[in-house]
This record gives C-alpha cells, structure tokens and sequence, in this order.
C-alpha cells in the first residue's frame, strides 16, 4: 500500500514538472540566463558589431557620473511621488463610487474602465493635441476660466512630468477595477454588526472598508512604484520619440536606458543600467513587504492556517 | 457583488415615526443620490469628452482646423467620413498595420493559453517537490520589469536571426507569463479537489484530468487571460519598436507612435488613425467587460 502511494506520488510528480516544462523553459531562457549574460555584459564595453571588451566596473562608474542618468533617476522620482499617492487615493474614491448601488451604475462602470483598455500609445496622441500650450482644448478651457498664464504642459520643464501623471489619471479606472473588487470580497455582514454598534458612514469606512482592503492597497502600491520604472510608452510618444524640444524633461528611465542601448548602441552600459533597475525593483518590493506586516490585514484562511 | 446600502435597512415603518422626520431623512437620501449623480456625471465628463473631441477632429476635412477658438466636444457640421479609409488605405497603410497585429495577437493568445492553462494547473493540483520555491520564483518574475532583461533577450534573439521578424514577439508567449500563470492557478484551485479524486477512481490519468475535468471548467479565467493578451500585445510598444524594422511589418502601436513623431502629419489624419487603432479594443472590451470585470474580481488578489 504504502509502495503503491510511493508510485502514485511519484507519477504525479513526474506529470507536475511535465506541464510545468513550458514555463520552466522560459524561466530558463527568458529569465535565468539573460540576467547572468545582463551582468556579465555589464562589465563590458558592448557595441554587437565588435566583440565584448572587458572593462571592469567602469560602466558602473560611468554611470554615477552621467549627467543623463541623474536626470533620469530624478524624473522618475518626480513621477513616483506625484503619481503613486494620487493614484492610490483616486482609484481607492472613485471604486467608492463605482461600488454605489445606484441605477445605471453598470453603464458608468463600462465608461470609467474604458481608458484603462486603450494603449499608451493611443492615449498619449490624444493628449499631446489636447495639451498643446497654445491651442489644445486644456488651456483653451483654462484661459476662459481666466488664467491668463496656463501652465505650458508638456513644453515645460516644470509641467512635463505633471503632464504625464494628469494622462495617468485619465486611466484611472483601471486601478478602480481592482480595488472593485476587493471591495465586492468584503461580507456583507461586517457592515451588518458594525451598522448594529451604531457606525456611521465615515466610521464603517475606516474601520470595515479599509482594514480589509489593506490587502488590495499593498498591491496596489508595489505595482505602482515599479510602474514608475516602466513608463516608456507615454513619454516615448509625448517627447516626439525621446528627441524633440523639451529636452530632459521626460528623461524616464527607461527611455534612458532604451536609447543608450539601441539608439547609442552602447550595450553593455545598458546592461549595468538594466542591472539597477533590476536591483531598485527587488528593493522597493523587499521594502515594502517587510513593511507591510504593520499595516496589511490578512483575513484568517482556514486553508492556510492563517 | 454584495455591498450593504445602510439607509433602506434602518428605515423605520413610517407610522411609527412622526411624519416630518421621515420627510426630512428621505429629503436627505435624494440630495445624496443626487450629488452622487452629479460626481458620477462629472468624472464621465472628463473620460469621454476627450474622445468626442478625437471624434470631431478627425471627421474633419484637411483646410478646417481641428483646434478652434473653443473646443468643440461632438461632431456637428464636418462628417468628412473618407478620412478613415485614408488612413486605412490611401495615405496611410493602418490596414496593414492592423493586420500585422492580428497576426501577432492571434499567435500569442494561442501560446498564452496552452502554456498558462498547462502551469496553472500544475501549481494548481499536482504535488511535486520543490513547489513553494518555484511559485516564489513565479511571484518574483511578476514583479521583476520584465524590460530589465531587454537587453540580452535582444542579443538572443539576434544571435538566432529573429530580428525583423514576429518570432522574438510570439515565441516568448508559449513559454507562458507569470501574471496569467497566476490567475490561472488561483482559480483552478477553487475548483473542488473531489473532482479529481472521483476521476482518479474512473482510470484516468492527469493529462485526461487536466484536459476533460479541469480545461472545460476554467473557461472564465481562459476568458481574462486572452483578453488580456490581446490588449497588451494590441497595445505594445517597445518589442516591436525594437524587433521590427521595415514599415510593412509595423505594428498598430508603431505606427501611430511614428505619425506623432513625424511632425507633418495632419491632426485629423493623426486622430482618424488613433480611432481606427483603438476601435478593436474598445469592441473586444464591450464584449467581454462583464466577465473581465467579474474574472478580476473571482480570481481575487490573496495568495
């Protein structure tokens, strides 16, 4: 009996790692040894015509005195702060909303979500027009409003990366959708018993509505922060392919590290660039769930004893 | 969807309390509805005007200018519908770029599918040694940026003579992405374990499990996982920006990334082509929102 359950453990394990095989492939080849060649690369000087020349740390130090690459880390930062609390707290109230049970609320649901499926690409060729500083429908309506000055959008070095963020904003509903449903997870009879101790609208939220949301908001917050690593396509678009007029000003880190490697051809600058932004992204992930013990509420699941 | 509306549940049978309070509570409740109303109105404002402003501009003919002194919102007296078949096929080639996405889209959806149903179930449903470690790898590689390893993925692919062609897209697909693994595994671990045991019992093996028991029930989440396929590759930029080089192989994204940075382009032609790259999203989305907005909220977010 106990041989035969050996057996039957065995072919099981062996069928496990049969259909695991696709992925383990691709951890292999997609993952594994591109972030070994990524760091070896990076200790290279790198062009793809001429073979890899050893360099050391150089490229390393290179970076730490490449004026593009401070402004790239800065840019992002700027994003990261503005974007990531504005984001949270919008998407958070306007789930608020969305979750009303009031009539027609399925229709206005279907018209908040539908920025959140269009590309980068589309949106922000919608919004180059509509934030163009002289003639765009924004400072259109501003200038009515009388604000003889309205800000100069993404021409500015001060407005670009606010530019950026209001666009964000217009997908919002994106994020909505999955604090929705978060919310829709939470009992109903939580409501119940705190509606019985006499809770008021504000105090069911605070204490209903947010401890069990925590969950919803730690996921929120690490896929923001790493989002602001990844923003390409908008201030691809937006700075008319990384080159035109503004300058610096949408410097992303990404767009950085894209142009160094395939507009510069300097691959294994890139490589190290790659390399921190691995490390940045492992940081602020690690960070964060060392943190989130103090603040994330798990629910008890009799599956995980927890 | 259960979400408690507090007011009707407190409200006390009308007799019983005097009469102006109840007109007052209820006087309350509809300036709060309304105020919801007016929020709820408001914010549409702000998602769909930009788009009827994208409509009228490109329904205008080439010498009427697109930006005006006030901004106009809907379509009134230009209808200059032939710019969408100019962009489709005259001036600009959309209709090949269009294509070329499909192409892709269809290609990865089918490796997604095959690759995620196939790991999901795995971690799913089957015990095997060393499975916690791989599903923390799992995670980690959903949090990693992916955009991190460009760089030697671009040099692979190279090295194999993929470069200006689909393959460095496509292949990368049937491998599976950790996100739809994810999904696939949190909702083919509700479905009940009794089912497999019962199946067990009849002679089958896990492959006829798998393919008969389980594959047929996780429809819903096969459901997300393409329409999330489709989207994002639709909608990608840096891998074909990098893999593709000549314009008949052009993705949708690509090509109207290079409308905006080509600074000649008219603004009508520019926002037709934006409207015709994103008219299959928007159809793909009013089909399938209920279950993806359901699908989401199945899977749920706890590990």
């Amino acid at each position: 009996m106990a041989a035969a359950k050996g057996l039957m453990a065995r072919k099981e394990q062996r069928a496990a790692y049969l259909f695991l095989s696709p992925w383990l492939i691709g951890l292999a080849v997609f993952w594994i040894v591109p972030i070994i060649a990524s760091f070896a690369l990076s200790l290279t000087e790198y062009n793809i015509i001429t073979s890899p020349h050893f360099v050391g740390l150089e490229n390393y130090r290179d970076m730490l005195q490449d004026r593009t690459f401070w402004v790239s880390i800065r840019v992002t930062l700027k994003f990261m702060v503005l974007s990531v609390p504005l984001y949270l707290v919008c998407g958070l109230l306007l789930s608020l909303l969305l979750n009303l049970k009031v009539r027609g609320i399925n229709l206005f649901r279907t018209i908040f979500f539908l920025p959140a499926v269009l590309s980068g690409v589309a949106v922000a060729v919608l919004w180059v027009a509509l934030l163009n500083p002289d003639v765009g429908a924004v400072n259109t309506i501003l200038r009515s409003l009388g604000m003889d000055d309205p800000p100069r959008w993404l021409d500015s070095p001060t407005w670009a990366v606010p530019s950026v963020v209001l666009v964000g904003l217009w997908g919002i509903g994106g994020g909505a959708i999955i604090y929705l449903s978060g919310l829709q997870n939470i009992s109903g009879q939580l409501y119940e018993a705190a509606l019985l101790d006499g809770a008021g609208p504000w105090q069911r939220f605070r204490y209903v509505t947010l401890p069990m949301l925590t969950p919803t908001l730690l996921f929120v917050l690490i896929t923001g922060l790493i989002d602001a690593f990844q923003v390409f396509d908008l201030a691809y678009v937006l700075s008319r392919g990384g080159t035109q007029g503004i300058g610096d000003s949408l410097q992303f880190y990404l767009i950085n590290l894209w142009n160094e490697a395939f507009v510069n051809g300097r691959y294994g600058y890139a490589s190290a660039l790659s390399w921190v932004l691995v490390l940045a992204a492992a940081a602020v992930i690690l960070v964060i769930f060392r943190t989130s013990g103090r603040w994330v509420y798990y629910e008890y699941d009799p599956e995980r004893g927890r | 969807m259960r979400t408690v509306e507090a007011p009707e549940r407190i409200e006390a049978p009308p007799e019983i309390e005097p009469q102006p309070k109840v007109t007052r509570y209820r006087a309350r409740r509809i300036s709060y509805k309304v105020l919801m109303y007016i929020l709820l109105l408001g914010l549409c404002g702000f998602i769909l005007l930009p788009v009827g402003w994208m409509f009228t501009a490109a329904l205008k003919p080439d010498l009427e200018p697109v930006f005006t002194p006030t901004p106009e919102w809907f379509p009134t007296t230009f209808w200059e519908w032939g710019n969408f078949h100019r962009v489709l096929t005259e001036s600009m080639p959309f209709l090949r770029y269009m294509i070329n996405s499909t192409i892709i889209v269809v290609a990865c959806i089918i490796g997604e599918l095959i690759a995620c149903s196939l790991v999901g179930f795995a971690f799913a449903r089957l015990r095997f040694r060393g499975s916690k470690v791989l599903f923390y790898i799992l995670i980690v590689t959903m949090l990693i940026p992916w955009q991190a390893l460009m760089i030697p993925q671009f040099l692979l692919f190279v090295k194999l003579g993929w470069y200006g062609t689909y393959l460095p897209i496509i292949v990368p697909s049937f491998t599976g992405t950790a996100f739809f693994i994810f999904l696939m595994r949190q909702y083919m671990r509700t479905i009940p374990k009794d089912l497999d045991d019962a199946a067990r019992v009849d002679g089958l093996n896990t492959w006829q499990i798998f393919w008969r028991i389980i594959l047929p029930l996780s429809t819903p989440v096969l459901t997300v996982c393409a329409v999330f396929t489709f989207l994002w590759n639709w909608n990608d930029l840096l891998r074909p920006l990098i893999y593709l080089d000549s314009d008949e192989k052009f993705t949708v994204a690509m090509g109207l990334a290079n409308l905006v940075t080509r600074a000649d382009t008219p603004w009508n032609l520019t926002m037709a082509a934006n409207l015709v790259s994103i008219l299959p999203c928007v159809i793909v989305y009013f089909f399938v929102q209920k279950k993806l907005i359901g699908g989401i909220a199945s899977v749920g977010l706890k590990g």
